[in-house]
């Protein structure tokens, strides 16, 4: 049995379609079988971010109506053989997914690929508690800002409360996954340093991934950071934590851009 | 700004952290539970009510919420009617 895991975070806008690209990509590069699901009814994004885009046939509402079979809506991917996406329907009412189809679409997914990752949409309303119901853990992509922060906080509390593990009386394992972190302005005191969003949220840490303008590049290609620009800070922060999404012990550390001495001394932001 | 200003350095992270630590804690609490300040409300307007004669919009109850106090605040405005009559 695959694992289930769940991108959410509460607002919109903090990059959980691109970690979840990214992270998938990272998963699937190191040979593991991994599909990734957009539960995005009606504003789905991951085909684009993907590169599949124009690839897209049948969706996930498709086949929870059986509509298509699986087998004819998930798209492979065309760098990594092992990296799949079961899009999102971008025309159908999101009141289209019901518990029961995304639960037998899961359970037959998880049971053929090893990593089922869910790309929630934003929100806490029926299509984000979808996203999460069915999930064995959970990454909750957070920003160092403070809406993101109390978000994230409530998604913690439903990640708690309405999964199918929290019912069972199971504890959910979630994970934070910090993006757009500027190491210099959080040294600079005006951005919420990793250890009080940590204590804040008192959740342990997946990783941090440093802004980068390598993220909009990529995904202006339709290519994950990490396939893209694997040399980038951000594609090596995202490689280390799918390491450690897969259990592996990886030390955390900031992934910086190399700069120049000119660039260091005047203090120019690094690409 | 003066310039001690300038060499004291005012930091907003601290205040983002403050500011959420407060929040969370209270958000957390109140989780699943009906809305307090309009709980309260209805309930002092009730009792209110059985004494003197007060229009819905004559009460109005404000909370501020603090890191170690909070305050409830109860504004109720009694119409004089022979005042009005006048």
């Amino acid at each position: 049995m695959g694992k289930v895991v769940v991108v959410t975070s509460g607002k919109g806008g903090v990059g959980k379609t691109t970690s979840t690209a990214a992270l998938g990509a990272a998963l699937a590069q190191t040979g593991k079988r991994v599909v990734l699901i957009d539960f995005d009814v009606g504003l789905r994004n991951l085909d684009l971010v993907l590169g599949a885009e124009r690839r897209v046939v049948f969706d996930l509402i498709n086949v929870t109506q059986g509509v298509a079979k699986l087998s004819q809506a998930l798209i492979r991917d065309k760098r990594v053989d092992t990296l799949f996406l079961l899009p999102a329907s971008q025309t159908r009412d999101k009141d289209a997914l019901t518990e029961e189809g995304v639960e037998s679409v899961i359970a037959s997914l998880a049971d053929k690929f090893d990593y089922v990752l869910c790309d929630s949409p934003a929100g806490i309303e029926r299509g984000a508690q979808l996203a999460m119901r069915y999930a064995d853990e959970a990454v909750i992509v957070t920003n160092p800002e403070v809406s993101s922060v109390r978000d994230s906080d409530r998604i913690i509390g439903l990640l708690d409360s309405r999964t199918l593990k929290a019912e069972r009386g199971e504890s959910m394992p979630k994970h934070i996954l910090l993006t757009r972190y500027d190491s210099a302005r959080a040294a600079r005191g005006e951005m919420l340093s990793i250890e009080d969003v940590l204590e804040i949220l008192s959740t342990p840490l997946l990783g941090i991934i440093p802004e980068s303008e390598g993220v909009l590049r990529s995904s202006n290609v339709g290519s994950p950071v990490t396939l893209n620009e694997p040399t980038n800070s951000a594609a090596k922060a995202y490689v280390d934590a799918a390491r450690r999404l897969m259990g592996e012990d990886v030390p955390m550390v900031l992934p910086v851009d190399r700069r120049g001495l000119f660039d260091r001394l005047f203090g120019r932001r690094a690409a | 700004m003066s310039l001690m200003n300038l060499f004291k350095k005012r930091t907003s992270a601290p205040v983002a952290r403050d500011r959420l630590q407060v929040l969370l804690a209270y958000e957390r609490n109140s989780r699943n539970q009906p809305d307090l300040v309009a709980v309260l409300r209805e309930e002092i307007l009730a009792v209110i009510t059985k004494h003197v004669q007060v229009e819905d919009d004559d009460v109005s109850v404000t909370m501020d919420r603090g890191q170690t106090v909070s305050t409830l605040e109860i504004d109720v405005t009694i119409r004089n009617p022979a005042m009005a009559a006048a």
